[in-house]
C-alpha cells in the first residue's frame, strides 16, 4: 500500500461508486475526499471539476486515476496553452504531437519515429534506475509505433563535479543509461552533458530515441472496435513506481529520498523480448492498437487509447498478472512497473498473439474489452470500482495560464556591465583561458561517458559521439539520419526567449554541419515550479522562442515532454528547454566530419563575430560570472547558414565543418584539431589569424551565434567563399591546418595562443577522468 | 554457403551477423532459434553477441543449457566451424567448448571503442584469409571481456598456437594501454585444440565497411568461406 493510499485507508475506505453494490460502509465526506485529493496534488478547483464530471463523489481509485491523469506529467495543465502555440505541421510530418512518438517521412516509404522524454525526478533519487528506466520508456514509445529503435541520445545536467553527490549522480546515470541500452542492443550515439551548480540537487536526465519504420506499417495507440479484447503483456504489475507521474509533478525536498519506492526498476532483458515480440505482432498485422504502460501505467494507456478512438474501455484489474498478492485496484491502476504493454487485438487473433508472445517467453492476459460508451470502466473481479468518462479524463484537465513576471535579479544580471571582465591582453592569459575551458567538464571530452555506451551495435553508426551531430544510415537507402540534442540553460536563464531560440538554431546548425538538412524537432521542457511567476515567465517566454525559431528554420515540433517542478529548497534549476533535432542526408557519401582532415587545408570562419561575452562559458570558468545578455540570434540568418552548410556539403566543398558555440572560436578550433587524432597520424596543428574587429576575449572566447568553423582544400576555397556570399553570409579565411603533433597557433589581432597540440589534447581529454577516476568519492 | 546464426533471447548482434554474411560477403544467413535442436543445414555456426538470457547468473551461463547448444556441440565435435563473438565467446567458454573464462573488465566498466588486434594464427577456419601478424581495427563493446585461465592453460594455448587474436597498439605491440579489459597475456581470442571452434571479444561483424569505421572484420567471414570451399574441394 502506498503512503497516499494508506492515508486514504485511515479515512472512510472503499468509496463505492453508485452501482458498486455493497453500500454498508459509511459514505465518505466530501471534505475528507478533498483533503485526500489535495494530497494527491489536485487543487480544490480540480476536485470540483471531478465532481461535476462524475456527478457524484469519486471512489478511492478514481481519485488516484484523476490525480495521475491530471498531473502535469500526463495532463500538461500548466503548459498546454503554451504548447499549442508551437508549429507542429509540415510537409514531412506524418505524426505530430499526441501519439506515442512523432514520425516524419524520410522518403522511399521509410518513416523516422523519434521522441525525447525526461526522467529527472527518479534520477535525482535513484540515478541508476532512474536513468535506466528513462531509456526503457523512450524505447517503448518508439517501438509501439512499429518502429525499430536504432539509436538513443541523451541530454544530461549535473551540479559541479567538485561535489561528491554530483559525481555519484553522474556515475549512476551513466551506468544506468549504458546498462539498459547496451543490453537491449540500441546504440547510444550522441548527446550533451552540462555541469553547473544550478543542477546540484536536481539533475536532468532527458533521453531521446530514434526508430525507423515502414510508413505502411505504422502502429498506433488506439482502442477501436467494440468487443475487441484488451491484453496486458510483459512484466507483471508490482508495487513499484506507484504514482510516479504525480511524484514527477512535485518539487523535490529533503524527504524525496523516501520516495524511492516510487522509482521504477528496469529490466532491459524483458524490454528486449517485448521489443522483438511487439515488432513481430505489428509486422504480422495482429494488432488494432498498442501502447506502453508508462507514466500513470495501466490508467493512462487504457484511457488514452480509448480517447484516440473515441471509444470506451472496460477492464478488470483482477485479471492483471501481479507480482504480489493483495494488490488493490488503486495500486494496479497506478503502478508504473516497467516493461509492460497494453494491446488491443481482435477476438480471432488472440491465439496468434499468444503464440508470438509465448515464443518470446512473455506472458499475456486478456484483461478487458473495447466498448462504445466512452467510459473508462474498471472492475475488480467483476465489481465496478471506477467509472469515468474518457474524454474529460484525458483531455478535460483544467489548464492554467499563470502570472508571468521576470525576476528583477535576473534583469539586473543581464544588464550588468561586462567591460571590466572583457579585457584580455597577455598571450599567457589567452593560453591559460583556452586550457582551463578545455579542462572544464562542460567543454572537455565526453569520452569517459560515451565509452561506457555501446555506440556501434546494429552497424548503422556512421558518426558517433564526439561530433556535432550523430549520423546513422537509413537502412540500405544510401541516405542518412542526423541527430543532435542541445540546450543552454544559462542563456535561457538570462533571457528565456533568446536562449530557447538559440537552442533550436544550434541544434539545426549541428545537424547541418554534418551535411544534413534539419527537418523536425522533439523537445523536452525542463523548468521549475510554474506557480511561481518568475518560472512561468521563463516557461512562456522560452516556448515563444522555441516556436519562433522552429518556424524560421522550418522544423516543426512533433512531440516531446514537459518536466516542471524541477526545484529544491535551494531554488529552481536553470530553465532548460532541450531540443532534439532530426536531419536527413541525401547521401552518406556526403557526410561532413567535424574535425580537421589534412595538413594544408584552408580553415575558414563563416558568420559574424560581435563583442558578446554574456552568458559565456568563458565568463563562468574564468571569472565565476553568470551575467550579461546571451548572444543575439538572427533567425533568418540562422536559416541561411543552415542552407549554406547543406549546399556546401552537397557540392562536396567541405573537408570539415564544426559549430562554433560554447567556448567560442578558440575552443571550436581546438576541438577540430583534437578530434582529428583518431583518423590521422595524430592531432593536427593549426596556423590561424583572426582579424575580428572586437576585443581579444570576445574574438577568442565569445559565443556569437550563427557561426561555424570550416576547412576545405585550397582548390575549393574560392567556390566556398562565393557560395557564402550567395547566402549573404560573411566568411573569413583564418589560415591553414598544420602538421600532426604540431603547434596550435591562433592569433586574435595582437593576442596569440601558441601551444603544442598535444597539450590542448591532454587538457581536453583529462576533463572528466581527472574528476571521476577518484572513485572513493562516489558517495550518496 | 549457409551461415547459421543462433538467436538466444537477448542476443542483439544477430542482426549485425546476418548483415555481415549477406551484405558483407554475399552468403546466406539463416537464423537458428534457441529452442530448436536443428542447425537447418548450416555450414558454419555463429554465436552472436548480446546479453543472452539477460546475462543472468553470469554471461553465457544459461545459454549453454539451451536446446540449440546440443546441436552446436555435436556440430563442433564433428569438426564444423563455430565462431563465438563477444557474448558468443562467453557462451563457448561456459559450455567448455573453449578454455578459460571471461570476467568483468579491469576497471569494472563497460567499454566500447575501436581496438587493434594482431592475428596470431591463420590456422583456423576464421583467420585463413589474413596474414599472420596482420593488425586489424575492430570495435569492442563489453563489460565482461577480461580473459582469464590458469597459468598451465595459458602456457598450453601459447605453445599450441591457440591464441588467435591479441590486443595490441596500432604499431602492433602488446602494451598495458592497448589491453582494454586486463585480459591475461592480452588475449582477445582463442581456439579449441581441434582449431575449429574460435571465440573472440571484438566484433568483426561491426567492421564490414569503411563507412562505419573499418572493414577489417570481413576477413573473418571470408576465411570461413575459403576454408569450407577448400574442404569441399578436398573431399570432392
Amino acid at each position: 500500500m502506498t503512503p497516499l493510499e494508506s492515508d486514504l485507508m485511515t479515512s472512510p475506505e472503499a468509496i463505492s461508486p453508485p452501482d458498486a453494490g455493497e453500500s454498508s460502509r459509511p459514505a465518505p465526506e466530501r471534505d475528507d475526499l478533498l483533503s485526500l485529493a489535495i494530497r494527491h496534488g489536485l487543487s480544490e478547483q480540480e476536485f470540483d471539476a471531478i465532481l461535476e464530471i462524475l456527478g457524484r463523489l469519486p471512489s478511492l481509485p478514481e481519485v488516484g486515476v484523476f490525480s495521475a491523469m491530471w498531473s502535469e506529467h500526463c495532463g500538461y495543465k500548466n503548459s498546454r496553452p503554451l504548447l499549442r502555440t508551437l508549429p507542429t505541421t509540415g510537409d514531412l510530418v506524418v505524426e505530430g504531437p499526441g501519439e506515442n512518438a512523432g514520425v516524419i517521412d524520410a522518403g522511399d516509404g521509410w518513416g523516422v519515429a523519434f521522441k525525447i522524454e525526461s526522467h529527472n525526478h527518479p534520477s535525482a533519487v535513484e540515478p541508476y534506475q532512474g536513468a535506466a528506466t528513462g531509456v526503457g520508456g523512450i524505447l517503448r514509445d518508439v517501438f509501439t509505433m512499429g518502429a525499430r529503435p536504432i539509436a538513443v541520445l541523451n541530454s544530461l545536467r549535473f551540479g559541479s563535479l567538485d561535489s561528491a553527490r554530483s559525481r555519484f549522480l553522474l556515475d549512476g546515470v551513466v551506468r544506468g543509461i549504458g546498462d539498459y541500452g547496451n543490453c537491449v542492443g540500441i546504440p547510444t550515439v550522441g548527446g550533451e552533458t552540462v555541469f553547473d551548480p544550478a543542477y546540484e540537487q536536481n539533475p536532468l536526465v532527458n533521453a531521446m530515441c530514434i526508430g525507423v519504420v515502414r510508413l505502411d506499417s505504422l502502429a498506433r495507440g488506439r482502442a477501436d472496435g467494440v468487443g475487441n479484447p484488451v491484453m496486458a503483456v510483459g512484466a507483471r504489475t508490482g508495487r513499484d513506481g506507484i504514482h510516479g507521474a504525480t511524484f514527477a509533478s512535485a518539487e523535490l525536498d529533503e524527504s524525496s529520498h523516501e520516495s524511492r519506492p516510487q522509482v521504477q526498476v528496469g529490466d532491459p532483458f524483458t524490454e528486449k523480448l517485448l521489443l522483438e515480440a511487439s515488432l513481430e505482432l505489428i509486422e504480422r498485422d495482429l494488432l488494432v492498437g498498442i501502447q506502453d504502460m508508462g507514466a500513470a501505467g495501466l490508467t493512462s494507456s487504457a484511457a488514452e487509447m480509448a480517447s484516440r478512438s473515441g471509444s470506451g474501455i472496460d477492464i478488470d484489474v483482477g485479471l492483471v498478472p501481479v507480482r504480489e498478492p493483495d494488490m488493490t485496484p488503486y495500486e494496479i491502476l497506478l503502478s508504473e512497473s516497467q516493461e509492460r504493454m497494453l494491446l488491443v487485438t481482435r477476438p480471432e487473433r488472440v491465439a496468434d498473439v499468444r503464440e508470438v508472445l509465448e515464443r518470446w517467453d512473455l506472458q499475456a492476459a486478456t484483461i478487458g474489452s473495447v466498448t462504445d460508451d466512452g467510459i473508462f470502466r474498471v472492475r475488480e473481479n467483476g465489481q465496478v470500482v471506477a467509472e469515468i468518462p474518457v474524454a474529460p479524463l484525458v483531455d478535460g484537465c483544467p489548464t492554467y495560464t499563470r502570472e508571468a513576471v521576470e525576476s528583477p535579479e535576473i534583469i539586473r544580471l543581464r544588464e550588468l556591465d561586462l567591460t571590466e571582465v572583457s579585457g584580455l591582453n597577455a598571450d599567457s592569459e589567452a593560453e591559460e583561458s583556452l586550457l582551463s575551458l578545455l579542462r572544464s567538464p562542460t567543454i572537455g571530452s565526453r569520452r569517459w561517458i560515451y565509452e561506457q555506451y555501446d555506440t556501434s551495435v546494429r552497424t548503422n553508426t556512421v558518426v558517433g559521439p564526439g561530433s556535432d551531430a550523430a549520423v546513422l544510415r537509413l537502412e540500405d537507402t544510401g541516405r542518412g539520419i542526423a541527430a543532435s540534442v542541445d540546450g543552454n540553460g544559462r542563456y535561457v536563464w538570462l533571457e528565456p526567449r533568446r536562449g530557447a531560440a538559440i537552442a533550436v538554431a544550434e541544434a539545426a546548425r549541428n545537424v547541418a554541419c554534418a551535411g544534413a538538412r534539419p527537418v523536425a524537432v522533439t523537445n523536452c521542457l525542463n523548468f521549475g515550479n510554474p506557480l511561481g511567476a518568475a518560472v512561468y515567465y521563463q516557461l512562456s517566454e522560452a516556448v515563444a522562442g522555441l516556436g519562433e525559431a522552429c518556424e524560421a528554420l522550418g522544423t516543426p515540433v512533433t512531440g516531446g515532454n514537459v518536466s516542471l517542478y524541477n526545484e529544491t529548497p535551494s531554488g529552481p534549476i536553470y530553465p532548460t528547454p532541450v531540443v532534439g533535432m532530426i536531419g536527413l542526408l541525401s547521401s552518406l557519401d556526403r557526410v561532413v566530419p567535424s574535425a580537421f582532415r589534412e595538413t594544408g587545408d584552408v580553415v575558414l570562419l563563416v558568420g559574424d563575430t560581435a563583442e558578446e561575452l554574456g552568458g559565456s562559458e568563458y565568463l563562468a570558468v574564468r571569472h565565476g560570472l553568470v551575467a550579461g545578455a546571451p548572444p543575439e540570434i538572427d533567425l533568418a540568418q540562422a536559416r541561411r547558414l543552415v542552407d549554406f552548410l547543406v549546399r556546401a556539403a552537397e557540392e562536396g566543398l567541405l573537408r570539415s565543418a564544426h559549430d562554433c558555440s560554447d567556448g567560442g572560436l578558440a575552443v571550436a578550433l581546438a576541438e577540430c584539431s583534437i578530434g582529428s587524432a583518431g583518423s590521422t597520424s595524430g592531432p593536427l596543428g593549426l596556423d590561424a589569424q583572426f582579424h575580428s574587429g572586437v576585443g581579444a576575449a570576445a574574438a577568442l572566447f565569445g559565443e556569437s551565434q550563427n557561426r561555424a568553423v570550416l576547412s576545405c582544400t585550397a582548390a575549393e576555397e574560392a567556390r566556398l567563399c562565393e557560395l557564402a556570399s550567395e547566402f549573404d553570409l560573411p566568411i573569413h579565411t583564418l589560415g591553414a591546418v598544420a602538421a600532426p603533433h604540431g603547434r596550435f597557433r591562433l592569433a586574435a589581432d595582437s593576442v596569440k595562443i601558441d601551444l603544442e597540440v598535444g597539450v590542448i589534447q591532454e587538457a581536453f581529454e583529462s576533463a572528466l577522468p581527472a574528476r571521476m577516476e577518484k572513485e572513493a568519492g562516489l558517495t550518496a | 554457403m549457409r551461415f547459421g546464426i543462433v538467436r538466444f533471447p537477448g542476443s542483439n548482434c544477430d542482426f549485425d551477423c546476418e548483415r555481415a554474411v549477406r551484405d558483407g560477403i554475399g552468403q546466406e544467413p539463416v537464423v537458428l532459434w534457441h529452442k530448436e535442436e536443428s542447425l537447418l543445414g548450416a555450414d558454419v555456426v555463429l554465436l552472436p553477441g548480446g546479453f543472452s538470457y539477460g546475462d543472468h547468473l553470469r554471461a553465457g551461463a544459461i545459454a549453454r543449457f539451451s536446446p540449440i547448444m546440443k546441436a552446436v556441440r555435436a556440430f563442433a565435435a564433428e569438426g564444423g566451424p563455430v565462431l563465438g563473438i563477444c557474448n558468443g565467446f562467453q557462451i563457448l567458454c561456459e559450455a567448455h567448448l573453449l578454455p578459460g573464462a571471461l570476467i568483468r573488465n579491469r576497471g569494472l566498466r563497460f567499454r566500447c571503442h575501436p581496438v587493434h588486434v594482431r592475428v596470431e594464427s591463420t590456422a583456423t577456419p576464421f583467420t585463413g584469409e589474413y596474414d599472420a601478424g596482420q593488425i586489424l581495427r575492430l570495435p569492442i563493446a563489453h563489460g565482461e571481456g577480461q580473459y582469464v585461465a590458469d597459468e598451465n592453460t595459458l602456457d598450453e594455448l601459447e605453445r599450441d598456437g591457440r591464441v588467435i587474436f591479441r590486443y595490441v597498439n596500432p604499431a602492433g605491440e602488446t602494451t598495458e594501454e592497448a589491453n582494454p579489459n586486463g585480459s591475461a597475456r592480452s588475449i582477445a581470442g582463442v581456439c579449441n585444440a581441434e582449431r575449429n571452434v574460435v571465440g573472440l571479444m571484438p566484433h568483426p561483424e561491426r567492421a564490414i565497411s569503411a563507412m562505419i569505421g573499418s572493414e577489417d572484420g570481413l576477413g573473418v567471414f571470408r576465411s570461413a568461406v575459403a576454408a569450407l570451399t577448400s574442404l569441399q574441394g578436398a573431399t570432392a
